[in-house]
């Protein structure tokens, strides 16, 4: 039912692990089965220098998070928020229907660390 | 292909070869249609009568005539439930069920009630999957019209105290039906025994083809029909008969019975190494279902803390491993399993459930192979996991 690619990220996930130092945390939760992504930043220059993160959930939530791991690694934030959904899914040679939800997921838990990094320096500009 | 290694036989078995034997006959040169009078019909004909011998003495019935054969187990629930409530529904239009029964009389109970007008009590389960006698006695009411309570549980195992619900349904003169899809072969049926009016059966889940099933109605049980058609089951099922599959089923029951004290025997064995080894080595493993006879001889069902079942039988598939889960992300609905919900565990914890289920031909070997590359799985998924700290 997965793609190649899907089973490739499952198995052999690219940055999977948790960062002890990270600049941000971003964490979402999925309302339709209830599984969670973190995903870990360390970023400079408004760039994402390095990224991890770990998955509670399904093959697809494990592969769409490596993917998009591995998609928004380098980015500057504003090119990050850019990476969507459909573009995790298609980078694996698509998503069984059922599991499309789960790439939301992913691109959702980049989105909430980005916020969240751009809340907490506009707090700390205003200090 | 690689060696692999099928833990699922709750979901379905492989056709045994001395089945397929019996078969193969009758899909090539032996094809006649049972109702015809010439010669190939007849001995079509008397072919079904030995097949529906055998399943007779599988659950040890009066009679063969009160075997019925369906298209398969969910076929023989529906016409159950539907079969009385029908019949029955002048004198009361209540049913009593159990909140962990197969969806096949779940959603039976369901239709019941939305589309026919019936009202249906989904009696509650203690933690080990046990329904309550007093719980079910306190529910009978004067329209109550069947209680159909399954024998066994498909994802844990939990055989239910059948003999003591058939005669608190005789005290109150409410007919009793039980699924017994999932115990047949595995533990001893002996409706006369359990006092049941109505039990169902499905050949796939011992040994036997896929689509067939059958349906035993006590003689004197008022049922209608639900497929309406020839005459064929005297009436009560019409449509030319899946012959091959009669006869697979017939043979598959005769196996079942020959096979059953040593099969028990070895299967409870391996199914307690199993149970005992993953509760040494996997730290946060939970066991669903009772311990003991209580429990049927070839389920094992665990929860493995902070991670997702469909990530488990991924892992073990590229191992050669089949098993099944009962995760929310695993079926479909995106909702956890009905049973495991029903324990009363949330909704993180169903989601890392898995089930191993044996069957005849498990052997030793293959137990070990689980066992030595289960812990390996289960910590490689944890790793990943942000609810698991180390
Ligand atoms: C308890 C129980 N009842 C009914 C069924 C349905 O049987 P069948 O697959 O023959 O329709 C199953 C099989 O999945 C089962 O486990
Ligand atoms: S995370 Fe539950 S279906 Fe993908």
């Amino acid at each position: 039912m997965y793609s190649d690619k899907v089973m490739d990220h499952f198995q052999n996930p690219r940055n999977v692990g948790k960062m002890e130092d990270a600049d941000i945390i971003g964490e979402v939760g999925n309302p339709t089965c209830g599984d969670i992504i973190k995903v870990y930043m360390k970023i400079e220059d408004d760039h994402i220098k390095d990224i991890k993160f770990s998955t509670f959930g399904c093959g697809a939530a494990v592969a769409t998070s490596s993917m998009v791991t591995e998609l928004v690694k380098g980015k500057s934030l504003d090119d990050a928020l850019k990476v969507s959904k459909d573009q995790v899914a298609e980078a694996l040679d698509g998503l069984p229907p059922a599991k499309m939800h789960c790439s939301n997921l992913a691109a959702d838990a980049i989105k909430d660390a980005i916020e969240k990094y751009r809340s907490d320096s506009e707090e700390k500009d205003e200090e | 292909m690689d060696k692999r290694y099928y833990f699922d036989h709750a979901a379905t078995t492989p056709i045994d070869e001395k089945v397929f034997q019996e078969m193969e006959p009758f899909l090539t040169e032996e094809f006649g249609n049972p109702s015809s009078i010439y010669q190939e019909g007849q001995k079509a004909n008397q072919t079904i009568m030995e097949a529906r011998e055998k399943v007779q003495d599988l659950i040890n019935a009066e009679d063969s005539r009160e075997i019925i054969f369906t298209g398969s187990g969910t076929e023989a629930d529906n016409l159950a439930i539907k079969g009385v409530a029908m019949a029955l529904k002048d004198k009361g239009k209540h049913i009593i069920t159990s909140e962990i029964e197969h969806h096949a009389v779940l959603h039976t109970c369901e239709f019941m009630e939305k589309h026919l007008g019936f009202d249906v009590t989904y009696l509650e389960v203690d933690g080990d999957g046990f329904i309550d006698l007093e719980d079910l006695e306190n529910s009978i009411r004067d329209d109550t019209i069947l209680i159909t309570i399954m024998m066994a549980n498909n994802e844990i195992g939990t055989i239910q105290p059948v003999k003591e619900i058939a005669e608190i349904a005789k005290d109150h003169e409410v007919y009793f039906h039980t699924d017994a899809v999932q115990a047949a072969g595995q533990i001893e049926v002996d409706v006369q025994e359990l006092g049941v009016d109505l039990l169902t059966l499905s050949a796939h889940k011992i040994n036997g083809p896929k689509g067939v099933g059958a349906l035993y109605v006590k003689k004197g049980v008022k049922l209608i029909p639900q497929m309406n058609g020839g005459a064929q089951e005297r009436k009560r099922r019409g449509g030319t008969e899946n012959l091959a599959g009669i006869v697979g089923f017939g043979k598959a029951a005769e196996l079942a019975r020959k096979r059953l004290p040593e099969k028990q025997k070895k299967l409870i064995k391996l199914r307690d190494k199993i149970i005992s080894n993953i509760e040494e080595n996997i730290s946060k493993a939970i066991l669903n279902g009772p311990r003991g006879d209580k429990r049927l001889p070839n389920n094992v069902n665990f929860c493995f803390r902070y991670i997702e079942g469909e990530s488990i039988l991924l892992n073990l598939d590229f191992l050669g491993i089949a098993a099944s889960s009962g995760s929310a992300c695993t079926s479909g609905s995106l909702e956890p399993s009905h049973v495991l919900l029903s324990l009363g565990m949330s909704h993180e914890v169903a989601h890392g459930s898995l089930r191993i289920s044996l069957g005849y031909n498990t052997t030793e070997e293959e137990v070990d192979y689980l066992l030595d590359k289960l812990p390996g799985v289960i910590q490689k998924i944890r790793d990943m996991s942000p609810l698991y700290d180390g």
